[in-house]
């Protein structure tokens, strides 16, 4: 019976320290893992720890691997599988840039409205707007500007946490 | 008093930090910018040195010396080439578990990045083929890392680490720091104890089973001699049949009654078929290799599968199993013993009978029988020859890789744990004969013994160098057939016998070889001869070289062939072509 893949969404808590990303990256890459998307900033500066938010798909089976193979890497304090562990929520931002003018530039921003995104630049011929929103939402958005004169776009990847009180 | 007239130099540090550490042995090589650890270690006389030809010897020399010890190996090698040269020896020791610290030098921090003489991004190329890497950038964090790298190390999965040394990091000054016992690593804690729940319901389905097995791996061997007693005396309670992996050898006594040889690729024919017919498979310490399992889609279709092993990473890997166990084995079968004499568990005698019976009619087929010609030397007799004369004294065996591998591996008894060097995950020519220096070094009044192929040897046939200076007493046993026997095997299988390049032609001279570095050449031709020749190679107190020129065309048996199941050996040389080998078996390695 053929298993079928499905995405997660991981967290890793890591020591904020050189190389901890490439030795991240690097045994998705050696073991033929996918990364679909992943972010990574401190997030604790007195334990100088990292969260790292890692999006991949996989079997059951490669999903486990993936998270064992994680945990085994000596600086990493803790992982957790957002996807099997209970809700959780997702957010990521984009900042897309459109150009035009006219009809298209007012319809650009009636639907940025809608979508809630910011206008964060502006000149009389472009917008930058911030958009933020699980993946599907910044898609969207992302696929009606394509006709209104889509220019650029800049995606953080994703973010995640557990609902309510607990701590990963 | 300023801090700079009380500290000392981070090369100090370091040596200091290593005897601390129990470190009685380094194997290295020097270079520009590991000069202030080598002048350290000139000034003081605790921390032994062996100076090998070749860094990848350092390090095969460390795992044979931490395989044959229970110890952690040490290497110690210069920046650029002397670190890109280890890589080989590290990733060894990642495939099969071998505690390694590594030191390697590194050009001084400032210069770091800027493509300086000797510079490698060492750290980097080490990444994937470590356990774990550091690189050192300021003295006061040394000795610290030092004692964390020997903790990473020996403890849960052992293996190699990597610590990079910049040259003005081995020149400062600054105080030691002494290793804190117990550590307590801020991220790093292996899971050695198992969970009771799981032993309970484990000793359930073993006490339960009709047609057990237990497997047993490298793990035995590395969590300690203690590991093998108690497998043993497990196994005797339970009555049941155990096989052993490669890695495995001597973590249960290959003579007792119980023992059914190794399985897998070139396992026996009553290993594989009791692997592929059993009911219950006990998986201690091993890791469902594509060596062991064959297929996997028909790998022991019809078995409940425990599996106990001190890395999670390990389960569920290639084989589904029915009981994970997390811990480590020495714990583990503690507590399975410790549950079975409290539960007395009645095992099913009458289908236990059964299932020997059927073992005793697939022992009967006595797979490792080859054909004797008149005047040639077949490599197995040779070794069953050798093992004749090594059995009653203090021997240590180590091999290259290859067919004289596997003809080792069947054909020599080990009755005890750390007996057997072999590379066995990475299968790394060249490996044999430096890992025996390590053992000889550890063991210097035991008799070592690398079991060679023509082939590999020639891959560290520098190092006969190291033994002459050390005066070391390793003897190389080389099965010389003249061909790169395992792959003149697959070509003869799989590619129409057409054997490109595995010939070896312009072979040295074995014999003068050994002589012009100052050890001792044997040759033997002859069957009648062989058995002096081994008599005079085991009374020499030199390094010694032995040529034993066996049948050229002599194949390794029996044999899963790739793709293939268990119970789909091949016997012998007129069992082949039954079924070509499957497009998805060539693919395979």
């Amino acid at each position: 019976m053929q298993e079928l893949a499905s995405s997660h969404t991981i967290s890793v808590l890591v020591d904020n320290e050189p190389g901890i990303l490439a030795r991240v990256v690097g045994l998705f890459s050696g073991r033929g893992y996918n990364i679909e998307s992943l972010t990574v900033a401190q997030t604790d500066a007195k334990a100088n720890l990292s969260r790292i938010t890692i999006v991949t798909s996989g079997t059951p089976m490669v999903i486990e691997q993936i998270k064992a193979q994680l945990d085994r890497l000596v600086p990493v304090h803790r992982v957790r599988d957002l996807t099997v562990e209970g809700p959780h929520i997702e957010r990521e931002l984009a900042l897309v840039k459109v150009k035009g003018t006219g009809d298209k530039r007012v319809e650009a921003l009636r639907l940025a409205d809608v979508f809630r995104a910011k206008v964060i630049d502006a000149k009389t011929d472009s917008f930058v707007f911030e958009v933020t929103g699980n993946s599907d939402k910044v898609q969207t958005f992302v696929g009606l500007m394509e006709t209104l004169g889509l220019v650029e776009i800049g995606r953080t990847g994703i973010v995640a946490m557990s609902r309510g009180a607990e701590q990963l | 008093m300023k801090p700079e007239e009380s500290a000392t130099t981070g090369a100090d540090l370091l040596v200091k930090a290593l005897i601390d550490e129990e470190v009685e042995v380094v194997f290295g090589y020097p270079g520009g910018a590991v000069l202030p650890i080598y002048d350290s270690i000139f000034k003081q006389n605790r921390l032994r040195h062996i100076l090998v030809r070749h860094e990848q010897a350092a390090v095969h020399a460390a795992e044979g010396y931490a395989r044959s010890t229970g110890k952690v190996g040490v290497v110690l090698v210069t920046s650029g080439p002397g670190a890109t040269n280890a890589v080989t020896g590290l990733t060894d020791a990642l495939m099969d578990s071998i505690p390694i610290v590594c030191l390697t030098g590194q050009v001084p921090t400032h210069l770091i990045g800027n493509d300086a003489f000797q510079e490698a991004d060492t750290t980097g190329i080490t990444r994937p083929c470590t356990k774990h890497n550091y690189l050192v950038k300021a003295v006061g964090d040394l000795a610290r890392t030092v004692h964390e790298a020997f903790y990473v190390a020996r403890s849960g999965r052992p293996g190699p680490i990597v610590i990079d040394l910049p040259k003005d990091v081995l020149m400062n000054k600054h105080d030691y720091e002494a290793p804190k016992k117990p550590v307590q690593h801020k991220s790093y804690r292996p899971q050695t104890k198992p969970d009771p729940k799981k032993i309970e319901q484990a000793v359930e389905m073993i006490a339960r089973a009709k047609r057990p097995i237990f497997y047993a791996g490298g793990g035995i061997i590395n969590s300690g001699p203690k590991a093998s007693k108690l497998l043993t005396q497990f196994v005797h309670m339970t009555g049941y049949p155990i096989t052993n992996t490669l890695m495995g050898l001597g973590a249960f006594p290959a003579s007792d009654k119980q023992f059914l040889g190794m399985l897998g690729m070139h396992g026996t024919y009553e290993a594989n078929l009791a692997m592929h017919g059993c009911d219950v498979m006990i998986n201690i310490g091993a890791r469902f290799d594509d060596r062991i399992t064959g297929n996997l889609s028909k790998f022991s279709p019809g078995s409940k599968k425990i599996h106990v092993d001190i890395d999670p990473s390990s389960i569920n890997k290639n084989v589904r199993v029915d009981l994970p166990i997390v811990g480590d084995a020495t714990l583990v079968l503690e507590e399975m013993i410790k549950v079975w004499k409290a539960k007395q568990p009645k095992t099913d005698q009458k289908a236990l009978k059964a299932w020997w019976a059927e073992i005793e009619t697939w022992r009967a087929r006595n797979c490792l029988a080859y054909k004797s010609e008149k005047g040639t030397i077949k490599p197995q007799y040779a070794l069953e020859r050798l093992y004749h004369h090594i059995k009653d004294k203090d021997h240590y065996i180590t091999t290259e890789v290859g067919q004289h591998q596997m003809w080792a591996a069947q054909f020599l008894k080990f009755e005890q744990p750390n007996r057997w060097m072999t590379s066995g995950g990475l299968g790394t020519m060249g490996y044999g004969f430096p890992a025996a220096m390590g053992v000889q070094i550890a063991h210097p009044d035991a008799l070592v013994i690398d079991v060679a192929g023509e082939a590999s040897i020639l891959m560290n046939i520098q190092e006969l160098s190291t033994v002459a200076q050390y005066r070391l007493p390793v003897k190389i046993f080389i099965l010389n057939n003249q061909y790169m026997g395992m792959v003149r095997q697959w070509q003869e299988l799989l590619h129409g016998s057409r054997y490109s390049e595995s010939y070896m032609e312009s072979l040295p001279d074995f014999v003068k070889l050994a002589e012009a570095f100052g050890a001792k050449g044997l040759r033997c031709h002859e069957p009648e001869k062989l058995d002096d020749t081994i008599k005079e190679m085991i009374a020499l107190k030199h390094p010694v070289v032995v040529d034993v020129i066996v049948d050229q065309k002599e194949n390794c048996f029996p044999m899963i062939p790739s793709g293939a199941a268990h119970n789909d050996m091949l016997l012998g040389p007129d069992d082949k072509a039954q079924k070509p080998v499957s497009e998805e078996g060539m693919v395979l390695v």
